[in-house]
Protein backbone atom coordinates (compact mmCIF):
# COMPACT_ATOMS: atom_id res chain seq x y z
CA UNK A 1 0.00 0.00 0.00
CA UNK A 2 2.82 2.37 0.94
CA UNK A 3 6.22 2.07 -0.62
CA UNK A 4 9.20 4.24 0.22
CA UNK A 5 12.07 3.81 -2.23
CA UNK A 6 15.62 4.75 -1.24
CA UNK A 7 14.60 8.10 0.22
CA UNK A 8 17.21 10.55 1.54
CA UNK A 9 17.18 13.84 3.37
CA UNK A 10 20.08 15.78 4.78
CA UNK A 11 20.20 18.90 6.95
CA UNK A 12 23.33 21.00 6.40
CA UNK A 13 25.28 17.97 5.31
CA UNK A 14 24.01 15.75 8.09
CA UNK A 15 22.26 12.77 6.54
CA UNK A 16 19.18 12.36 8.72
CA UNK A 17 17.65 9.82 6.37
CA UNK A 18 19.98 8.01 4.04
CA UNK A 19 18.59 5.56 1.52
CA UNK A 20 15.71 4.35 3.65
CA UNK A 21 13.32 1.77 2.24
CA UNK A 22 9.97 0.77 3.59
CA UNK A 23 7.05 -1.30 2.44
CA UNK A 24 3.69 -1.54 4.12
CA UNK A 25 0.95 -3.88 2.93
CA UNK A 26 -2.73 -3.17 3.38
CA UNK A 27 -4.06 -4.06 6.81
CA UNK A 28 -0.64 -4.48 8.40
CA UNK A 29 0.76 -2.92 11.53
CA UNK A 30 4.35 -2.00 10.82
CA UNK A 31 6.74 -0.64 13.43
CA UNK A 32 9.80 1.45 12.74
CA UNK A 33 12.42 1.12 15.43
CA UNK A 34 15.91 2.42 15.86
CA UNK A 35 18.11 4.24 18.35
CA UNK A 36 17.52 7.91 19.11
CA UNK A 37 18.36 10.10 16.15
CA UNK A 38 18.03 7.25 13.69
CA UNK A 39 15.75 9.38 11.52
CA UNK A 40 12.37 7.84 12.31
CA UNK A 41 10.49 11.10 12.71
CA UNK A 42 12.27 12.59 9.69
CA UNK A 43 11.15 9.57 7.66
CA UNK A 44 7.55 10.18 8.73
CA UNK A 45 7.89 13.86 7.88
CA UNK A 46 9.13 12.89 4.43
CA UNK A 47 6.22 10.53 3.85
CA UNK A 48 3.62 13.07 4.98
CA UNK A 49 5.07 15.97 3.00
CA UNK A 50 6.17 18.14 5.91
CA UNK A 51 9.71 17.79 4.54
CA UNK A 52 10.70 17.39 0.91
CA UNK A 53 13.12 14.53 0.23
CA UNK A 54 16.46 15.22 -1.48
CA UNK A 55 15.95 12.10 -3.54
CA UNK A 56 13.91 8.94 -3.49
CA UNK A 57 10.22 8.34 -4.00
CA UNK A 58 7.13 7.68 -1.95
CA UNK A 59 4.30 5.70 -3.50
CA UNK A 60 0.86 5.29 -1.98
CA UNK A 61 -1.44 2.73 -3.61
CA UNK A 62 0.82 2.87 -6.64
CA UNK A 63 0.56 6.65 -6.91
CA UNK A 64 3.63 8.85 -6.59
CA UNK A 65 3.02 11.19 -3.65
CA UNK A 66 6.60 12.46 -3.32
CA UNK A 67 6.75 16.18 -2.61
CA UNK A 68 3.01 16.76 -2.20
CA UNK A 69 1.97 19.31 0.42
CA UNK A 70 0.84 17.86 3.75
CA UNK A 71 -2.78 18.83 3.10
CA UNK A 72 -2.69 17.02 -0.23
CA UNK A 73 -1.19 13.94 1.40
CA UNK A 74 -3.96 14.08 3.99
CA UNK A 75 -6.57 14.08 1.24
CA UNK A 76 -5.10 10.80 -0.04
CA UNK A 77 -6.37 9.49 3.31
CA UNK A 78 -3.04 9.31 5.07
CA UNK A 79 -3.25 10.73 8.60
CA UNK A 80 -0.63 11.05 11.27
CA UNK A 81 -0.15 11.86 14.91
CA UNK A 82 2.89 13.64 16.23
CA UNK A 83 5.53 12.64 18.75
CA UNK A 84 5.56 16.01 20.43
CA UNK A 85 1.97 16.80 21.27
CA UNK A 86 0.63 18.94 18.50
CA UNK A 87 -2.96 19.92 19.18
CA UNK A 88 -4.92 23.16 19.04
CA UNK A 89 -4.30 24.56 22.51
CA UNK A 90 -7.09 27.11 22.70
CA UNK A 91 -9.83 24.89 21.35
CA UNK A 92 -11.78 22.26 23.26
CA UNK A 93 -11.26 18.54 22.74
CA UNK A 94 -14.45 18.45 20.71
CA UNK A 95 -13.43 21.36 18.49
CA UNK A 96 -10.02 19.83 17.86
CA UNK A 97 -11.56 16.73 16.35
CA UNK A 98 -14.36 18.70 14.72
CA UNK A 99 -11.93 20.84 12.72
CA UNK A 100 -10.33 17.69 11.46
CA UNK A 101 -13.69 16.24 10.36
CA UNK A 102 -14.75 19.55 8.79
CA UNK A 103 -11.52 19.67 6.87
CA UNK A 104 -11.97 16.13 5.56
CA UNK A 105 -15.46 17.01 4.35
CA UNK A 106 -14.04 20.16 2.75
CA UNK A 107 -16.37 22.36 4.77
CA UNK A 108 -13.76 24.82 6.01
CA UNK A 109 -14.61 27.29 3.25
CA UNK A 110 -18.09 27.62 4.66
CA UNK A 111 -18.31 31.12 6.11
CA UNK A 112 -21.81 31.37 7.44
CA UNK A 113 -23.15 28.12 8.90
CA UNK A 114 -22.37 27.93 12.60
CA UNK A 115 -19.82 25.20 13.35
CA UNK A 116 -21.96 24.12 16.27
CA UNK A 117 -24.46 22.64 13.84
CA UNK A 118 -22.05 20.65 11.70
CA UNK A 119 -20.55 17.15 11.91
CA UNK A 120 -21.60 16.73 15.56
CA UNK A 121 -22.42 13.05 15.14
CA UNK A 122 -19.21 12.09 13.37
CA UNK A 123 -17.08 13.97 15.91
CA UNK A 124 -18.86 12.36 18.85
CA UNK A 125 -18.40 8.92 17.31
CA UNK A 126 -14.66 9.43 17.03
CA UNK A 127 -14.41 10.74 20.59
CA UNK A 128 -16.48 7.79 21.76
CA UNK A 129 -14.22 5.29 20.02
CA UNK A 130 -11.06 6.67 21.60
CA UNK A 131 -12.65 7.17 25.02
CA UNK A 132 -12.47 10.94 25.26
CA UNK A 133 -16.20 11.63 25.08
CA UNK A 134 -16.50 12.56 28.77
CA UNK A 135 -13.80 15.19 28.43
CA UNK A 136 -15.02 16.69 25.19
CA UNK A 137 -15.76 20.16 26.52
CA UNK A 138 -12.40 20.75 28.15
CA UNK A 139 -9.83 22.93 26.52
CA UNK A 140 -6.83 20.83 25.58
CA UNK A 141 -4.63 22.81 27.93
CA UNK A 142 -6.43 21.08 30.80
CA UNK A 143 -5.84 17.52 29.54
CA UNK A 144 -3.28 15.12 30.92
CA UNK A 145 -0.36 14.26 28.66
CA UNK A 146 -1.75 10.81 27.98
CA UNK A 147 -5.15 12.19 26.99
CA UNK A 148 -3.51 14.66 24.64
CA UNK A 149 -1.66 11.84 22.93
CA UNK A 150 -4.99 10.06 22.47
CA UNK A 151 -6.50 13.29 21.18
CA UNK A 152 -3.67 13.33 18.64
CA UNK A 153 -4.89 9.98 17.36
CA UNK A 154 -8.52 11.14 17.43
CA UNK A 155 -7.63 14.13 15.26
CA UNK A 156 -5.83 11.86 12.83
CA UNK A 157 -8.98 9.71 12.69
CA UNK A 158 -11.03 12.79 11.84
CA UNK A 159 -9.46 12.68 8.39
CA UNK A 160 -11.12 9.27 7.85
CA UNK A 161 -7.78 7.68 6.98
CA UNK A 162 -6.98 4.35 5.40
CA UNK A 163 -3.40 4.70 6.46
CA UNK A 164 -2.46 5.92 9.91
CA UNK A 165 1.03 7.02 10.95
CA UNK A 166 1.67 7.23 14.68
CA UNK A 167 4.89 8.82 15.88
CA UNK A 168 5.68 7.31 19.31
CA UNK A 169 2.03 7.05 20.36
CA UNK A 170 2.79 5.99 23.93
CA UNK A 171 5.81 8.17 24.69
CA UNK A 172 5.56 9.69 28.14
CA UNK A 173 2.38 7.80 29.06
CA UNK A 174 1.70 6.21 32.44
CA UNK A 175 1.57 2.36 32.36
CA UNK A 176 -2.24 2.13 32.42
CA UNK A 177 -2.50 4.82 29.73
CA UNK A 178 -0.04 2.86 27.64
CA UNK A 179 -2.14 -0.26 27.99
CA UNK A 180 -5.25 1.69 26.93
CA UNK A 181 -3.42 3.15 23.96
CA UNK A 182 -2.26 -0.28 22.78
CA UNK A 183 -5.82 -1.53 23.02
CA UNK A 184 -6.89 1.45 20.93
CA UNK A 185 -4.28 0.78 18.24
CA UNK A 186 -5.30 -2.88 18.06
CA UNK A 187 -8.94 -1.85 17.88
CA UNK A 188 -8.23 0.55 15.00
CA UNK A 189 -6.41 -2.14 13.11
CA UNK A 190 -8.89 -4.95 13.71
CA UNK A 191 -12.25 -3.18 13.73
CA UNK A 192 -11.67 -0.33 11.31
CA UNK A 193 -9.19 -2.18 9.15
CA UNK A 194 -6.67 0.63 9.20
CA UNK A 195 -3.15 0.12 8.01
CA UNK A 196 -0.86 1.46 10.71
CA UNK A 197 2.75 2.57 10.61
CA UNK A 198 4.23 3.58 13.93
CA UNK A 199 7.52 4.10 15.66
CA UNK A 200 8.16 3.32 19.27
CA UNK A 201 10.99 2.80 21.74
CA UNK A 202 9.17 0.34 23.99
CA UNK A 203 10.12 -3.09 22.58
CA UNK A 204 7.34 -4.82 24.46
CA UNK A 205 4.79 -2.78 22.54
CA UNK A 206 6.61 -3.17 19.26
CA UNK A 207 6.86 -6.94 19.45
CA UNK A 208 3.40 -7.13 20.97
CA UNK A 209 1.39 -5.50 18.19
CA UNK A 210 3.52 -5.15 15.05
CA UNK A 211 3.18 -7.61 12.19
CA UNK A 212 6.44 -6.51 10.73
CA UNK A 213 9.30 -4.32 11.86
CA UNK A 214 11.65 -1.99 10.03
CA UNK A 215 14.90 -1.12 11.75
CA UNK A 216 16.65 2.15 11.06
CA UNK A 217 20.15 3.07 12.10
CA UNK A 218 21.79 6.36 11.20
CA UNK A 219 19.12 7.11 8.63
CA UNK A 220 19.41 3.84 6.73
CA UNK A 221 17.17 0.80 6.69
CA UNK A 222 19.04 -2.16 8.14
CA UNK A 223 16.34 -4.73 7.83
CA UNK A 224 12.62 -5.07 7.37
CA UNK A 225 10.90 -8.29 8.28
CA UNK A 226 8.82 -10.28 10.73
CA UNK A 227 9.39 -10.02 14.47
CA UNK A 228 11.49 -13.14 14.79
CA UNK A 229 13.60 -12.29 11.81
CA UNK A 230 14.36 -8.87 13.26
CA UNK A 231 14.95 -10.20 16.75
CA UNK A 232 17.69 -12.53 15.62
CA UNK A 233 19.26 -10.28 13.02
CA UNK A 234 22.92 -9.71 13.69
CA UNK A 235 23.00 -6.12 12.39
CA UNK A 236 20.09 -5.14 14.62
CA UNK A 237 21.72 -6.63 17.67
CA UNK A 238 24.93 -4.82 16.88
CA UNK A 239 23.09 -1.53 16.56
CA UNK A 240 21.24 -1.88 19.85
CA UNK A 241 23.60 -3.85 22.04
CA UNK A 242 26.99 -3.53 20.49
CA UNK A 243 28.59 -6.80 19.30
CA UNK A 244 27.04 -9.81 20.99
CA UNK A 245 25.56 -13.14 20.14
CA UNK A 246 22.41 -13.13 22.28
CA UNK A 247 19.01 -12.52 20.76
CA UNK A 248 17.47 -9.10 21.31
CA UNK A 249 15.17 -9.45 24.32
CA UNK B 1 -29.50 38.12 16.06
CA UNK B 2 -28.18 38.95 19.50
CA UNK B 3 -29.37 35.64 20.85
CA UNK B 4 -26.69 33.78 18.95
CA UNK B 5 -23.96 35.98 20.40
CA UNK B 6 -24.93 36.33 24.02
CA UNK B 7 -26.67 34.28 26.67
CA UNK B 8 -28.51 34.91 29.94
CA UNK B 9 -27.52 38.17 31.56
CA UNK B 10 -25.28 39.00 28.63
CA UNK B 11 -28.32 39.07 26.37
CA UNK B 12 -30.09 41.60 28.59
CA UNK B 13 -26.97 43.77 28.68
CA UNK B 14 -26.70 43.43 24.92
CA UNK B 15 -30.26 44.64 24.35
CA UNK B 16 -29.84 47.42 26.89
CA UNK B 17 -26.66 48.52 25.16
CA UNK B 18 -28.35 48.52 21.76
CA UNK B 19 -31.29 50.59 23.00
CA UNK B 20 -28.94 53.08 24.62
CA UNK B 21 -26.91 53.34 21.42
CA UNK B 22 -30.04 54.08 19.42
CA UNK B 23 -31.30 56.66 21.93
CA UNK B 24 -27.96 58.44 22.42
CA UNK B 25 -28.57 61.25 19.89
CA UNK B 26 -31.61 62.31 21.94
CA UNK B 27 -29.51 62.72 25.06
CA UNK B 28 -25.99 63.64 24.09
CA UNK B 29 -24.72 66.83 22.47
CA UNK B 30 -23.32 66.76 18.97
CA UNK B 31 -19.65 66.47 19.95
CA UNK B 32 -20.23 63.28 21.95
CA UNK B 33 -22.26 61.75 19.16
CA UNK B 34 -19.28 62.35 16.92
CA UNK B 35 -16.99 60.62 19.45
CA UNK B 36 -19.32 57.64 19.74
CA UNK B 37 -19.40 57.34 15.94
CA UNK B 38 -15.61 57.35 15.86
CA UNK B 39 -15.52 54.70 18.60
CA UNK B 40 -17.92 52.52 16.63
CA UNK B 41 -16.00 52.68 13.38
CA UNK B 42 -12.60 52.34 15.07
CA UNK B 43 -13.98 49.36 16.98
CA UNK B 44 -15.02 47.88 13.66
CA UNK B 45 -11.50 48.49 12.33
CA UNK B 46 -9.90 46.87 15.40
CA UNK B 47 -12.25 43.91 15.20
CA UNK B 48 -11.41 43.42 11.52
CA UNK B 49 -7.74 43.31 12.49
CA UNK B 50 -8.55 40.86 15.25
CA UNK B 51 -10.02 38.44 12.70
CA UNK B 52 -6.49 37.88 11.42
CA UNK B 53 -4.51 38.75 14.56
CA UNK B 54 -6.44 37.14 17.41
CA UNK B 55 -8.31 34.46 15.49
CA UNK B 56 -5.86 33.84 12.67
CA UNK B 57 -2.56 34.38 14.45
CA UNK B 58 -1.28 36.39 11.49
CA UNK B 59 0.84 39.36 12.50
CA UNK B 60 -0.77 41.97 10.32
CA UNK B 61 1.01 44.90 11.96
CA UNK B 62 0.13 47.45 9.31
CA UNK B 63 -3.61 47.13 9.17
CA UNK B 64 -4.37 50.84 8.91
CA UNK B 65 -3.43 50.71 5.22
CA UNK B 66 -6.69 48.98 4.39
CA UNK B 67 -8.63 51.49 6.45
CA UNK B 68 -6.95 54.41 4.72
CA UNK B 69 -7.22 52.92 1.25
CA UNK B 70 -10.91 52.22 1.79
CA UNK B 71 -11.43 55.79 2.93
CA UNK B 72 -9.41 57.27 0.06
CA UNK B 73 -11.13 55.09 -2.54
CA UNK B 74 -14.51 56.27 -1.29
CA UNK B 75 -13.42 59.90 -1.02
CA UNK B 76 -11.91 59.94 -4.52
CA UNK B 77 -15.03 58.36 -5.98
CA UNK B 78 -17.20 60.93 -4.23
CA UNK B 79 -15.14 63.95 -5.26
CA UNK B 80 -13.95 62.97 -8.73
CA UNK B 81 -16.77 60.96 -10.27
CA UNK B 82 -20.40 61.69 -10.72
CA UNK B 83 -21.45 58.22 -9.68
CA UNK B 84 -24.01 57.67 -6.97
CA UNK B 85 -22.41 58.03 -3.50
CA UNK B 86 -23.85 54.66 -2.51
CA UNK B 87 -21.69 53.02 -5.17
CA UNK B 88 -18.61 54.76 -3.71
CA UNK B 89 -19.43 53.25 -0.34
CA UNK B 90 -19.27 49.78 -1.83
CA UNK B 91 -16.18 50.52 -3.91
CA UNK B 92 -14.11 51.53 -0.85
CA UNK B 93 -14.25 48.16 0.92
CA UNK B 94 -13.84 46.29 -2.37
CA UNK B 95 -10.64 48.20 -3.17
CA UNK B 96 -9.40 47.44 0.36
CA UNK B 97 -10.21 43.76 -0.06
CA UNK B 98 -8.37 43.74 -3.41
CA UNK B 99 -5.36 45.33 -1.73
CA UNK B 100 -5.68 42.69 0.99
CA UNK B 101 -5.51 40.04 -1.72
CA UNK B 102 -2.45 41.56 -3.41
CA UNK B 103 -0.50 42.25 -0.23
CA UNK B 104 -1.60 38.93 1.20
CA UNK B 105 -0.35 37.02 -1.84
CA UNK B 106 3.06 38.64 -1.47
CA UNK B 107 3.35 38.39 2.33
CA UNK B 108 1.74 35.02 2.96
CA UNK B 109 4.89 33.21 1.82
CA UNK B 110 6.43 34.28 5.09
CA UNK B 111 5.15 33.64 8.56
CA UNK B 112 5.13 35.26 11.99
CA UNK B 113 7.47 38.25 12.37
CA UNK B 114 8.84 37.96 8.84
CA UNK B 115 5.30 38.39 7.59
CA UNK B 116 4.93 41.41 9.86
CA UNK B 117 8.11 43.06 8.57
CA UNK B 118 7.21 42.62 4.92
CA UNK B 119 3.66 43.74 5.56
CA UNK B 120 4.81 46.91 7.31
CA UNK B 121 7.16 47.69 4.42
CA UNK B 122 4.51 47.18 1.76
CA UNK B 123 2.03 49.18 3.81
CA UNK B 124 4.48 52.05 4.16
CA UNK B 125 4.93 51.95 0.41
CA UNK B 126 1.21 52.53 -0.04
CA UNK B 127 1.36 55.32 2.53
CA UNK B 128 4.18 57.12 0.73
CA UNK B 129 2.29 56.92 -2.57
CA UNK B 130 -0.76 58.51 -0.98
CA UNK B 131 1.42 61.05 0.80
CA UNK B 132 3.39 62.18 -2.26
CA UNK B 133 0.93 61.94 -5.12
CA UNK B 134 -0.38 65.46 -4.74
CA UNK B 135 -2.27 65.68 -8.01
CA UNK B 136 -4.35 62.58 -7.26
CA UNK B 137 -4.68 62.21 -3.50
CA UNK B 138 -4.06 65.76 -2.34
CA UNK B 139 -0.83 64.70 -0.62
CA UNK B 140 -0.52 65.66 3.02
CA UNK B 141 -3.46 68.04 2.72
CA UNK B 142 -5.78 65.11 2.28
CA UNK B 143 -9.25 65.68 0.88
CA UNK B 144 -11.71 67.93 2.66
CA UNK B 145 -15.36 68.71 2.44
CA UNK B 146 -16.34 65.48 0.75
CA UNK B 147 -19.92 65.75 -0.50
CA UNK B 148 -22.33 63.27 1.03
CA UNK B 149 -25.93 62.33 0.34
CA UNK B 150 -28.29 64.62 2.21
CA UNK B 151 -29.54 61.93 4.57
CA UNK B 152 -26.00 61.43 5.89
CA UNK B 153 -24.88 65.02 6.15
CA UNK B 154 -26.53 65.65 9.50
CA UNK B 155 -24.54 64.38 12.51
CA UNK B 156 -27.40 62.14 13.61
CA UNK B 157 -27.81 60.72 10.10
CA UNK B 158 -24.11 59.87 10.00
CA UNK B 159 -24.34 58.40 13.49
CA UNK B 160 -27.25 56.11 12.73
CA UNK B 161 -25.69 55.07 9.44
CA UNK B 162 -22.42 54.21 11.22
CA UNK B 163 -24.24 52.36 13.98
CA UNK B 164 -26.30 50.24 11.62
CA UNK B 165 -23.41 49.39 9.28
CA UNK B 166 -21.18 48.56 12.27
CA UNK B 167 -23.83 46.29 13.74
CA UNK B 168 -24.30 44.48 10.43
CA UNK B 169 -20.53 44.04 10.04
CA UNK B 170 -20.22 42.76 13.59
CA UNK B 171 -22.93 40.22 12.92
CA UNK B 172 -21.23 39.03 9.74
CA UNK B 173 -17.81 38.85 11.37
CA UNK B 174 -19.26 36.98 14.31
CA UNK B 175 -20.82 34.48 11.93
CA UNK B 176 -17.49 34.04 10.18
CA UNK B 177 -15.65 33.47 13.46
CA UNK B 178 -18.14 30.80 14.48
CA UNK B 179 -18.26 29.13 11.07
CA UNK B 180 -16.16 26.15 9.99
CA UNK B 181 -13.84 28.66 8.32
CA UNK B 182 -13.43 30.39 11.68
CA UNK B 183 -12.71 27.07 13.38
CA UNK B 184 -10.11 26.23 10.77
CA UNK B 185 -8.56 29.67 11.16
CA UNK B 186 -8.28 29.23 14.92
CA UNK B 187 -6.72 25.84 14.36
CA UNK B 188 -4.17 27.42 12.05
CA UNK B 189 -3.44 30.05 14.69
CA UNK B 190 -2.78 27.41 17.33
CA UNK B 191 -0.80 25.09 15.12
CA UNK B 192 -0.20 25.57 11.39
CA UNK B 193 1.73 22.33 10.91
CA UNK B 194 -0.99 20.27 12.48
CA UNK B 195 -3.68 22.09 10.48
CA UNK B 196 -1.88 21.27 7.28
CA UNK B 197 -1.69 17.64 8.37
CA UNK B 198 -5.44 17.37 8.86
CA UNK B 199 -5.93 18.53 5.30
CA UNK B 200 -6.30 22.30 5.60
CA UNK B 201 -4.65 24.42 2.93
CA UNK B 202 -3.17 26.84 5.43
CA UNK B 203 -1.97 29.57 3.07
CA UNK B 204 -5.27 29.82 1.21
CA UNK B 205 -7.29 30.04 4.40
CA UNK B 206 -4.97 32.75 5.68
CA UNK B 207 -5.26 34.62 2.40
CA UNK B 208 -9.05 34.59 2.54
CA UNK B 209 -8.86 35.83 6.14
CA UNK B 210 -6.64 38.71 5.01
CA UNK B 211 -9.09 39.62 2.25
CA UNK B 212 -12.02 39.58 4.67
CA UNK B 213 -10.10 41.67 7.20
CA UNK B 214 -9.16 44.13 4.45
CA UNK B 215 -12.79 44.40 3.40
CA UNK B 216 -14.07 45.26 6.86
CA UNK B 217 -11.20 47.70 7.42
CA UNK B 218 -12.37 49.34 4.18
CA UNK B 219 -15.89 49.55 5.59
CA UNK B 220 -14.49 51.33 8.64
CA UNK B 221 -12.64 53.61 6.22
CA UNK B 222 -15.73 54.72 4.32
CA UNK B 223 -17.59 55.17 7.61
CA UNK B 224 -14.88 57.62 8.62
CA UNK B 225 -15.53 59.55 5.41
CA UNK B 226 -19.22 59.65 6.29
CA UNK B 227 -18.61 60.80 9.86
CA UNK B 228 -15.72 63.20 9.28
CA UNK B 229 -16.06 64.16 5.57
CA UNK B 230 -12.25 64.27 5.34
CA UNK B 231 -9.41 61.89 4.57
CA UNK B 232 -5.73 62.44 5.28
CA UNK B 233 -2.53 60.39 4.85
CA UNK B 234 -2.17 59.78 8.60
CA UNK B 235 -4.98 57.27 8.21
CA UNK B 236 -2.46 54.97 6.52
CA UNK B 237 0.50 55.76 8.76
CA UNK B 238 1.98 52.91 10.78
CA UNK B 239 1.44 54.65 14.12
CA UNK B 240 -2.28 54.21 13.62
CA UNK B 241 -1.69 50.52 12.89
CA UNK B 242 0.15 50.26 16.17
CA UNK B 243 -2.74 51.94 17.92
CA UNK B 244 -5.18 49.40 16.47
CA UNK B 245 -2.94 46.54 17.62
CA UNK B 246 -2.92 48.08 21.10
CA UNK B 247 -6.72 48.24 21.02
CA UNK B 248 -6.84 44.49 20.34
CA UNK B 249 -4.36 43.70 23.13
CA UNK B 250 -5.96 46.09 25.59
CA UNK B 251 -9.52 44.87 25.06
CA UNK B 252 -8.58 41.23 24.70
CA UNK B 253 -7.61 39.65 21.43
CA UNK B 254 -9.15 36.28 22.19
CA UNK B 255 -12.59 37.78 22.82
CA UNK B 256 -14.80 38.84 19.96
CA UNK B 257 -15.84 42.16 21.51
CA UNK B 258 -12.45 42.84 23.09
CA UNK B 259 -11.09 45.09 20.33
CA UNK B 260 -14.28 47.17 20.40
CA UNK B 261 -13.78 47.76 24.12
CA UNK B 262 -10.10 48.53 23.50
CA UNK B 263 -11.07 51.07 20.85
CA UNK B 264 -13.51 52.71 23.24
CA UNK B 265 -10.90 52.92 26.01
CA UNK B 266 -8.23 54.44 23.77
CA UNK B 267 -10.51 56.96 22.10
CA UNK B 268 -12.02 58.06 25.39
CA UNK B 269 -8.51 58.48 26.82
CA UNK B 270 -7.34 60.39 23.77
CA UNK B 271 -10.35 62.66 23.79
CA UNK B 272 -10.65 63.43 27.48
CA UNK B 273 -7.18 63.00 28.96
CA UNK B 274 -5.62 65.02 26.15
CA UNK B 275 -7.68 68.03 27.32
CA UNK B 276 -5.71 67.92 30.59
CA UNK B 277 -2.29 67.03 29.27
CA UNK B 278 -0.68 66.56 25.91
CA UNK B 279 1.13 63.55 27.38
CA UNK B 280 -1.99 61.40 27.24
CA UNK B 281 -0.01 58.54 25.71
CA UNK B 282 1.82 58.33 29.04
CA UNK B 283 -1.45 57.36 30.68
CA UNK B 284 -2.04 54.85 27.88
CA UNK B 285 1.47 53.44 28.34
CA UNK B 286 1.01 52.92 32.07
CA UNK B 287 -2.41 51.37 31.48
CA UNK B 288 -0.90 49.07 28.88
CA UNK B 289 1.78 47.91 31.31
CA UNK B 290 -0.84 47.07 33.89
CA UNK B 291 -2.85 45.15 31.33
CA UNK B 292 0.18 43.14 30.20
CA UNK B 293 1.20 42.28 33.76
CA UNK B 294 -2.17 41.64 35.34
CA UNK B 295 -4.65 40.99 32.55
CA UNK B 296 -2.70 39.13 29.86
CA UNK B 297 -5.96 38.27 28.08
CA UNK B 298 -7.04 41.91 27.96
CA UNK B 299 -9.78 43.69 29.85
CA UNK B 300 -12.68 41.78 28.32
CA UNK B 301 -10.71 38.54 28.41
CA UNK B 302 -10.38 39.06 32.17
CA UNK B 303 -14.09 39.76 32.61
CA UNK B 304 -15.02 36.68 30.61
CA UNK B 305 -12.64 34.59 32.67
CA UNK B 306 -14.33 35.78 35.87
CA UNK B 307 -17.80 35.16 34.50
CA UNK B 308 -17.00 31.67 33.24
CA UNK B 309 -15.15 30.57 36.34
CA UNK B 310 -18.27 28.98 37.78
CA UNK B 311 -18.65 27.00 34.55
CA UNK B 312 -15.10 25.81 34.11
CA UNK B 313 -14.18 24.74 37.62
CA UNK B 314 -16.56 21.80 38.02
CA UNK B 315 -15.21 20.40 34.78
CA UNK B 316 -11.69 20.43 36.16
CA UNK B 317 -12.76 18.69 39.37
CA UNK B 318 -14.87 16.08 37.59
Amino acid sequence: MLEVKSISKSFDGFKAVNNANLEVEKGEIVAVIGPNGAGKTTLFNLITGILKPDNGKVFFKGEDITGLHPYQVCRKRISRSFQIVNVFQRLTVFENVQVSVLSRQKKTWNLFTPSTKLVIKETNEILESVGLIKKKNRTTALLSHGDRKVLEIAMALGGNPEFLILDEPTAGMAPEETARCIELIKHLSEKLGLTILFCEHDMEIVFGIANRIMVMVRGATIVQGGCDEVRCNQAVQDAYLGRSDVCLM
Amino acid sequence: MLQSMLRGKGLIWGYAGLIILFLLPLILPRFYIYIVSIILLTGLLATSLNLVLGYGGIFQFHHAVFYGVGAYATALMLTRTGLSPWISFIVGPIVSAALGLIMGMICIRLSKLYFAMLQISLGSLVWIIVYRWYSFTGGDDGIHGIPLPEILSSPNGAYYFTLIITLICFLIMYKIVKSPFGSALQGIRDNPVRSEMIGINVKRHQLLALIIAGFFAGVAGFLFVVVDTTVFPDMLFWTLSLEICIMCLLGGWFSFFGPMLGAAIIIVLRTFVSTFTSYWTLVLGILMMFVIFFLPNGVLGYVEEKLHKGLIEPVIKE
